[in-house]
């Protein structure tokens, strides 16, 4: 009896899980452009961790960075001036299981474009060429990823896919993976690792926001951002590379990449585009 | 679901290995720190009680996670170096003390007074009349509570993830990613768990069944 009661209880979680991620589908495969037209609104899933992308600030409780301001004129590009985008926060790890269940319309958050990812994802044309680099401590002996030896130790992000790229580039070093940007980076600076990977733009926020840590060894792989949507939703994908393409021509595009990243040492406007 | 366990095996059993690993650690350290904070808590002197009193108090309302991140970015700042098993582990095991030292307090001061009154009026020592008359009482008590704080202590192991401790929750983060399967990772992974906290749910009950009933 003890026994049928406890399967009886499996069951029944089982299912409620199976029902729960039948509804979640439910809503990733309608039509998001036609809803958000109806709605006048996108629903777009951002990082809140990420300096110069996506950073909450927590004075006015707004998210802020060039994923934000990107989201902000694609909307309006897309449905109109009086539309706004929602905007949701993810992190790396979050994002594709928030999009995947329906909670997002697309995600621009400093997505990399991979084989992998496009198995169980639609991406638009890329809108920002970043690449891969190392974040060190000041005077650190590591300046390139040729000097991460055995012993060594490589802070990254859950759910990013530099941490394959690191481990493919420095197989024998060990790789450390913490939840999200703003943890990686503490983690660093109490010496959990003698490294921080991810990709430039990302690091020469942290390095922004604290000087005595500085990115070496230029990229060492490329890293086109795209922007991504549930797979079927060719209406929506067309619809944000059409108006990706309409702030490039009108130059609106070139002024949120200068507001966010022309003041930093060595970067190249051009090399991003 | 099957072909996550059977794609990767190794990966899960190599988390199942760190977060068997650091309950047990974090079990053996729990019981022995928790026990001595509950003697403390019901000693004679007032200082030492107030001591136990504020062990407890300030461990048991604080999150783990929080606890745990002391561990894992404070104190190799400024102490020493641990690495986020070690802080992930000694996290745990201060967090479960609490509950612990709790558990055995109430054990132990639900134990009659008359049963140490008698035992001290017969020539034994405080220490005496504690582990032969009153611990074999209190233990019976506080078998089912302490069963609970066990497997609350396996399934809070997963905090471990959060500081790169290489253990089962961490594991399955990682194959999520890897997978973008999230949901029958996940699933996976409670069955994972479900082998390490079953067999202890019922070492519990048999224990409570033998010492209890005895």
């Amino acid at each position: 009896m003890k026994l049928f009661k406890q399967t009886l209880a499996m069951v029944v979680a089982l299912g409620l899980a199976a029902v729960l991620t039948a509804c979640g589908q439910d809503a990733a495969s309608r039509d998001a452009l036609a809803h958000a037209k109806e709605v006048n609104t996108i629903v777009w899933g951002v990082k809140a961790d990420t300096r110069l992308f996506g950073l909450m600030n927590v004075k006015t409780g707004k998210i802020q960075g060039f994923d934000v301001d990107m989201a902000r004129a694609l909307t309006k590009q897309i449905l109109g001036p009086s539309a706004e985008a929602t905007l949701v926060q993810v992190t790396s790890d979050t994002r594709v299981p928030m999009l995947k269940g329906g909670n997002l319309d697309t995600v621009i958050a400093t997505m990399t474009v991979t084989p992998e990812r496009q198995k169980v994802l639609d991406f638009s044309d890329p809108y920002f060429n970043a690449g891969q680099s190392l974040l060190v401590k000041k005077g650190s002996p590591i300046k390139t990823v040729a000097d991460l030896k055995a012993g060594t130790k490589v802070i990254g992000v859950q759910g990013s896919n530099s941490v394959d790229n690191v481990q493919k580039a420095a197989p024998k070093t060990t790789v450390l993976q913490l939840s999200d940007y703003a943890q990686a980076f503490t983690a660093l600076k109490s010496g959990q690792g003698d490294a921080l990977t991810t990709d430039n733009g990302i690091l020469y926020g942290m390095s922004k926001q604290d000087p005595n840590y500085v990115v070496v060894g230029g990229t060492f792989t490329k890293e086109p951002y795209g922007i991504a949507m549930n797979k079927g939703q060719t209406a929506l994908r067309l619809a944000i590379n059409q108006a990706l393409k309409e702030l490039k021509a009108s130059g609106a595009y070139t002024r949120l990449v200068n507001k966010w990243f022309g003041d930093i040492p060595g970067f190249d406007a051009k090399e991003v585009e | 679901m099957f072909s996550i366990i059977t794609d990767h095996w190794a990966t899960l059993c190599a988390g199942l290995g760190y977060t068997l690993m650091a309950s047990l650690i974090a079990l053996v350290g729990s019981l022995v720190i928790g026990t001595a904070f509950a003697l403390m808590e019901i000693s004679h002197r007032k200082w030492v009680r107030l001591i136990g009193r504020a062990y407890v108090e300030l461990i048991r309302n604080i999150p783990l996670l929080v606890i745990t991140m002391a561990f894992f970015v404070i104190v190799p700042m400024f102490i020493v170096k641990v690495d986020g098993f070690t802080a992930g582990t000694i996290g745990l095991t201060i967090y479960t003390s609490a509950f612990i030292a709790e558990t055995v307090r109430a054990g132990i001061e639900s134990v009659a007074v008359g049963q140490m009154e008698g035992a001290r009026s017969v020539g034994m020592s405080y220490t005496q009349a504690m582990v032969h008359i009153v611990f074999p009482q209190a233990i019976k008590i506080v078998i089912p509570p302490l069963g609970n704080q066990f497997i609350n202590l396996v399934k809070n192991s997963s905090v471990l993830a959060f500081v790169a401790g290489f253990d089962l929750m961490y594991q399955a983060k990682i194959i999520a990613n890897l997978t973008f399967d999230t949901f029958d990772t996940y699933l996976a992974v409670g069955v994972f768990y479900l082998v390490l906290t079953m067999p202890l749910s019922y070492l519990m009950r048999y224990l409570e069944k033998k010492w209890v009933t005895a």
